[in-house]
């Protein structure tokens, strides 16, 4: 029983690391399978964060929280595609653009809102999101293990949480099951051929990059408005970057993106729960080694040491209609 | 009706299968299939109806592939097979094919044709662009002849022969070759045996050729543009390494051996100016001066303590210039700024200059004016004379006739035959322009 008490905590925080985590992979991959390299889901996330805490923090409104936080996503989402689709520029130059844009605009603006340092204001409980106690939790309390795991896996995490896990199994099916999804995933793989179809390669390919940003705005607002209280200047933290990660480890597949997410999400519980604990020889555990852990293992996979990751095949490259 | 986007034409009932195929490698045949028509938001419903229509398709037309297969897995002649599946199940009453069998077996070539015949016996219409003259023969009722963006001529294919139809290719009478001197022919100095050659995709662009060419003469490669003697040009110039054969440059192997690429070439005397003198002849934010050592940058005569010395440079450039009248002679201004043929004499000028003892030449004179046509053909008369050996190869006919002393036609990566220039008429080089050998023509 001792172990159970010991690893449940631990499984626990990997849902809640992974969630941002998880959604922002999605948001990835919705761009990258339509051909746009998305790097920008950091800043995404951050201009998310911020809007969500602002918003709630004035109205008082999670839920306004949570669509602000889509909103100002968008919006950068927008100069993305612009630049990507339109302007055909370097889809990882705007895409650096966004995440620089992001990190001096959100500290700008919340210390000419706020006057507070560069952060919100604490968000009151009612402004965020709180985790729920599903039905039954009470009821299994007394079974051993099943109880206390569920009461504390299943039951007791928040709405956003619950909604990741859910758009997993959603954006497989929108992927291979849907017309959106076989256009787009075509549009990442030939433009001319969905072209030739008569099919706008443009408009597809600003609808994946809208997706993707509400996907960014949801994982913002979750960092900010669930997982915090409030916002804190270049509070994403590089978790846009290990999102990339996952989604590259993940080979581009939804089922395989839960996975990773889940692994790089314990390796950051772990490292928490690591974190001054001393080890014989060493002295205080070096967290860092687990935090490099997600970089190390995409370069590796990139590198071609463990099988392959094969990205789209037109990703990165404007589309022009005549050769 | 006007036709102003892909949709316009696929609404009309025009599809088109194009020469790099329009499919989606890692998807299923399926699909690639429904791609575009979808039959609604949802796949389930469209996917068995387009399972259906290609099981009904496959029957009716000989074209069976295997819908779950995944395209990239499947060889080139089934991919076609997809492309010509995806245009029916989106309802083609007008199939329009451009050189469909330029990456075809023959065998896979023959079983187009009879789903082109079938096409045809169900009342669809087949528009079918090619310059092989043998499948026009074989598989279409009418023939249009467009030349240099005109169409020039209508025939009822029964109505004509494969001879009036090369002749009419080529459209006028070709002017006689100018009176010259005899080749006072040297030494064999560069030769090919059963050379071939792939490009990157693996399709054999090159076919088994044979050519030996002496000093003192110049050896015209003539063909309708894409028959391979771009490849072989770059094969022998080391741009490309062939897949099989043997090069022998002043009676030494050079291919297969060590030290095949293009600067230990360029140290046994081989000139080479670039069909493309944009892609691979010159840098053009590089200055005239720079493009004019291009290749020879290691020479020690512009070299000083190791460092390129560019007033050494610069001088070289303008003796280059004043000798090839280069205009403006101004060995600072970039590449990019001469005209086509000033940068073109340029290129002639450094190559010739090395007094080479082979000389390669692509396409020499294309987007030159008149008057540097004539320069830059003077030049390659007067290395003739001095008894280097010249490799022309040209897609203009009069060209060819006016500098070569022997033609090879090239067709479809091989050689199609041989003539002298004086025996070379608009008739004989048509047909063979077009694939029909010199015998079967007769």
């Amino acid at each position: 029983m001792v172990a159970l008490e010991l690893i449940l905590p631990i499984l626990a925080a990997t849902l809640r690391t992974a969630t941002p985590l998880l959604l922002g992979a999605l948001a990835g991959l919705f761009s990258e399978r339509a051909g746009i390299i998305d790097v920008g889901l950091e800043g995404k996330m951050l201009v998310g964060a911020f809007a969500a805490a602002a918003a709630a923090a004035v109205t008082g409104n999670v839920l306004l929280g949570l669509v602000a936080g889509i909103g100002g996503a968008c919006l950068l989402g927008l100069v993305h595609a612009y630049a990507c689709v339109t302007l055909r520029g370097s889809q990882v130059v705007s895409g650096m653009a966004i995440n620089i844009i992001a990190s001096g605009l959100t500290a700008t603006l919340a210390l000419a809102w706020f006057s507070q340092g560069g952060q919100t204001p604490p968000l009151p409980p009612g402004a965020r999101f709180l985790p729920v106690t599903l039905p039954g939790a009470a009821a299994l309390a007394g079974v051993p293990v099943l109880g206390p795991a569920y009461a504390a896996l299943v039951s007791g995490q928040t709405v956003l949480v619950y909604l990741a896990l859910i758009l997993v199994p959603f954006s497989a099916w929108v992927l291979y099951r849907t017309r959106f999804g076989l256009r787009l995933r075509a549009s990442g793989e030939h433009p001319a051929a969905v072209d030739t179809a008569g099919i706008s390669v443009a408009r597809l390919r600003y609808s994946a990059v809208m997706v993707a940003s509400v996907l960014c705005g949801i994982a913002g607002a979750y960092i900010a408005t669930a997982q915090g209280a409030g916002f804190v200047r270049d509070m994403v933290a590089g978790r846009g970057y290990i999102a990339l990660a996952a989604m590259i480890l993940g080979g581009w597949r939804p089922w395989p993106i839960l996975f990773t997410c889940l692994l790089f999400g314990l390796l950051d519980a772990v490292a928490i729960r690591l974190q001054g604990v001393a080890v014989p020889g060493i002295g205080a555990f070096p967290v860092q080694a687990l935090q490099a852990l997600p970089y190390l293992l995409t370069v590796v996979l990139l590198a071609g040491f463990v099988g392959r990751a094969i990205p789209p095949r037109a990703s990165g490259q404007p589309y022009v209609k005549e050769r | 009706m006007a036709i102003r986007d892909s949709r316009d034409a696929i609404r009309l009932g025009i599809e088109m299968v194009h020469q790099h195929f329009m499919l989606v490698e890692r998807f299923t045949v399926l699909e690639n299939v429904m791609l575009g028509a979808e039959g609604g938001p949802l796949l389930a419903r469209g996917a068995a109806l387009a399972r259906a229509g290609l099981a009904r398709l496959g029957e009716a037309f000989g074209l069976r592939v295997d819908p779950d297969a995944r395209v990239g897995n499947l060889p080139v002649g089934a991919q076609q097979r997809v492309e010509i599946l995806k245009a029916l199940h989106r309802g083609a009453e007008v199939l329009i094919l451009d050189e469909p069998t330029g990456v075809l077996t023959p065998q896979e070539a023959d079983d187009l044709f009879r789903v082109l015949r079938a096409l045809r016996a169900q009342g669809r219409t087949v528009l079918l662009i090619t310059h092989k003259l043998r499948e026009i023969m074989a598989v279409t009722d009418a023939v249009s002849v467009m030349r240099a963006g005109r169409m020039v001529a209508h025939r009822e294919t029964a109505a004509t022969s494969v001879a009036e139809l090369g002749e009419l290719m080529i459209g006028r009478r070709l002017a006689a070759p100018a009176p010259r001197p005899a080749p006072k022919l040297g030494p064999v100095l560069l030769e090919a045996r059963n050379l071939s050659v792939r490009d990157a995709g693996g399709v054999e662009r090159v076919k088994g050729v044979d050519l030996t060419l002496r000093g003192g003469e110049i050896l015209g490669i003539a063909g309708v543009a894409g028959n391979g003697q771009g490849e072989l040009l770059e094969t022998l110039a080391a741009m490309r390494r062939p897949a099989t054969g043997e090069i022998r440059l002043g009676g030494r192997t050079v291919f297969p051996g060590w030290g095949f690429n293009p600067a230990a070439l360029r140290r046994q005397r081989l000139g080479h100016v670039p069909e493309d003198r944009l892609r691979s002849g010159l840098l053009r934010n590089a200055s005239a001066a720079e493009t004019a050592i291009l290749g020879y940058q290691d020479d020690p005569s512009w070299r000083r303590f190791g460092l390129l010395a560019p007033p050494a440079i610069a001088a070289h450039a303008a003796r280059l210039m004043r000798d090839y009248d280069v205009r403006p002679p101004d060995p600072a201004l970039r590449s990019a700024l001469f005209s086509g043929g000033n940068q073109q004499k340029l290129i002639l000028a450094r190559e010739i200059d090395r007094d080479p003892q082979v000389l390669l030449v692509g396409q020499p004179t294309r987007g030159v004016d008149i008057g540097g046509i004539d320069a830059i053909h003077q030049r390659l008369l007067a290395c003739r004379a001095a008894g280097k050996a010249v490799l022309l190869v040209s897609v203009e006919l009069d060209e060819i006739m006016a500098l070569a002393d022997r033609i090879l036609v090239m067709f479809d990566g091989r050689i199609m035959g041989e003539l002298a220039t004086a025996e070379a008429d608009e008739r004989r080089l048509g047909l063979l322009m077009a694939g029909v050998s010199p015998e079967r023509a007769a």
